[in-house]
């Protein structure tokens, strides 16, 4: 895998969580691209490696492991303008059929991952009054997705955090938002049946699968430097509302 | 060890009264930090609490947490001066 990367003294730092593969790993190579300084975690080491990406190899449910690598992010690069909460892991199954352990794998990832990132990410951007984090909510929680409550109340918690941190670290000039995609042809949504998938499609107002372009498009204005003024928001994909 | 956190707080808040949020003239170790006549809004303790903190970790590789349960529990606020914050943090470096 190759990326274009030119990248500068002040380039923009950005974090992402959950780079492995997927929508992650193209939101990597897409900052890359556009000469940012890229860190990413995973639980597991990805099988590949780029110039100007730095990776730690961290479940972000782990408070004392998520604080290490804040620290070393701190002694390394002093400081991040993004954090983009990507990382999450998705459950379908009905709920009389749903263990507990299921949830709370859940919860820990989306929920207790999103807010560590957001605890820790917040403290790196205080400093300088100004940053940047982006959480990763669905569809599935304005379309009440049937089969998929597990996964739809972690990601509405998602989204009460996004109001809530928009206004609370307002004051240091961070905001906080989040894009609520749409399936993607991802591992997330391999092993859903065709028919689920093609249903959730029909009930959006533009019936396609959306792409990791799509995502990043939206990430993308939340970056950037003329959102200032934007916070709490979730931007839903295909025209679901 | 006091004084060098009284030292440490001092220079944080030096560092954030730099963008004009608050002056230090004539702050001393007694200063209230916050509430009634404080030095800082809920806010401005905020930053100050997590600067310390990251202070703390750079000097002696211990990861505390100034503003946990424990700290909202205490008879007097830790918070009240920098001398109690002070006061606190060393507790908590060398409980840790």
């Amino acid at each position: 895998m190759q990326a274009e990367t030119k990248i500068t003294m002040n380039a923009p730092i950005t974090l992402i969580t959950g780079t492995r593969k997927g929508i992650g790993q193209y939101l990597v190579e897409h900052y890359l691209r556009a000469g940012h300084q890229v860190i990413g975690c995973s639980r597991t080491q990805p099988e590949w490696h780029l110039d100007n990406y730095v990776h730690y190899n961290v479940d972000v449910a782990d408070e004392t492991a998520v604080r290490h690598m804040f620290s070393d992010i701190r002694r390394r690069f002093k400081h991040i303008d993004h954090l983009i909460n990507n990382a999450g892991i998705a459950a379908m199954n009905h709920a009389m059929l749903t263990p507990i352990s299921t949830l709370k794998n859940v919860l820990d990832t989306n929920v207790i991952g999103t807010f560590l990132f957001c605890r820790e990410g917040a403290k790196l951007m205080q400093t300088r009054r100004t940053g940047r984090i982006v959480n990763f909510s669905t569809v599935a929680v304005p379309l009440s997705l049937e089969g998929e409550s597990a996964y739809v109340a972690s990601k509405a918690a998602v989204e009460s955090l996004t109001k809530v941190l928009g206004r609370e670290f307002a004051a240091l000039g961070i905001t906080v938002n989040a894009v609520g995609p749409v399936p993607i042809e991802t591992d997330l949504i391999r092993g859903v049946p065709a028919d689920k998938i093609d249903n959730l499609v029909a009930r959006q107002a533009i019936h396609r699968l959306g792409t990791p372009q799509d995502v990043a498009n939206v990430v993308d204005f939340f970056l950037s430097p003329a959102s200032s003024f934007i916070t709490g928001q979730i931007l839903y994909l295909g025209g679901v509302s | 060890m006091k004084d060098e956190l009284v030292t440490l707080i001092l220079d944080t808040l030096r560092e954030m009264g730099s963008s004009g949020q608050f002056t230090l003239d004539g702050v001393t170790a007694e200063t209230p930090l916050f509430g009634k006549n404080g030095l800082l809004d809920s806010i401005g303790l905020v930053s100050l609490i997590v600067a310390v903190e990251q202070g703390i970790e750079d000097r002696y590789q211990k990861a505390v947490s100034l503003a946990d349960e424990k700290a909202f529990s205490q008879k007097k606020s830790p918070f009240r001066s920098i001398d109690s914050l002070a006061d606190y943090a060393i507790e908590l470096i060398n409980a840790g």
